[in-house]
């Protein structure tokens, strides 16, 4: 009986709608197209083969997410690499000192607010742009980090960031408020007030 | 009154949907005056934006090498 409800669950068609997810999760930490394709191929296989496992205590994703945890640790076992980029695992300790006092005085007002911004949709596709927010996003401390990215890059929901990292809900609220400020301000600072700038320098 | 530090943690809770009506009227309230929220609000919503297209980025990039 269980087993039957377990197979329903794992139809290839459901498996496939965790495609991406798995997919961007694979490519932050192996930075390779091949690879992570592989590696999500090897999960959704596992996972597929192995549905009698699954109990649906956690949800199917997390599930997976486990699967894959696995293979892309039995990559960087086999791979010579040594440095291994610290992204998305290994990272626990540290809040992340700073807090929104940089932002705000003790009023909770702006210490010296956001700008508006000229033309943010034609820097997505200036490749400069993407170097000065890859920088922005490793200034945060790891767990920031690693938060604004399980939620922003690979798209897993809230709880489910929560459950990965196990943060409780307020201070996940708190970590990717923080994380949202921290990036603004860089890219004003580094893109954004930049561009104007060099703009008007032409003009000059 | 809710000050801008609250606002901007209200309006980055409404970029996950996880604000209740009465959170979103206030962020919607506050706004109307507060042009530093305002530019807080559409930037988040760009980054998240900015964010998800990193990826695609990074893969574009790494499809090139």
């Amino acid at each position: 009986m269980t087993k039957n409800i377990a197979e329903q669950r794992m139809s290839e068609q459901v498996l496939a709608e965790h495609r991406p997810v798995l997919f961007r999760y694979a490519l932050l930490q192996l930075r390779d197209h091949e690879l992570a394709d592989d590696a999500v191929q090897e999960t959704l296989l596992a996972a597929w083969q192995a549905a009698s496992n699954f109990e649906g205590k956690a949800s199917l994703r997390s599930w997976l997410i486990g699967i894959l945890k696995h293979k892309i640790a039995d990559h960087w076992r086999r791979s010579v690499r040594e440095v291994v980029t610290p992204e998305l695992d290994q990272i626990d300790a540290d809040n992340g000192a700073v807090d929104e006092d940089d932002f705000f005085t003790s009023n909770g007002e702006w210490h010296s607010g956001p700008s508006a911004w000229n033309d943010p949709e034609a820097a997505l596709k200036q490749q400069e742009f993407w170097i000065i927010y890859e920088t922005c996003q490793n200034n945060l401390p790891p767990q920031m980090a690693k938060v604004f990215m399980l939620r922003e890059l690979v798209g897993l929901k809230a709880d489910e960031v929560c459950r990965e990292t196990g943060l409780s809900t307020a201070n996940y609220w708190v970590t990717m408020h923080r994380a949202r400020l921290r990036l603004r301000e860089c890219l004003e600072i580094r893109w954004f007030n930049n561009s104007k700038s060099i703009k008007e320098s032409h003009h000059a | 009154m809710r000050n801008c530090r609250d606002i901007t943690l209200l309006i980055s809770k409404e970029l996950d949907n996880e604000s209740t009506l009465a959170e979103r009227f206030a962020v919607g309230l506050h706004v109307l005056m507060c042009s530093r929220c305002k530019n807080f609000q559409t930037q988040s919503t760009f980054i998240s934006k900015a964010a998800h297209r990193f990826t695609e980025h990074l893969g574009e990039e790494i499809e090139k090498k």
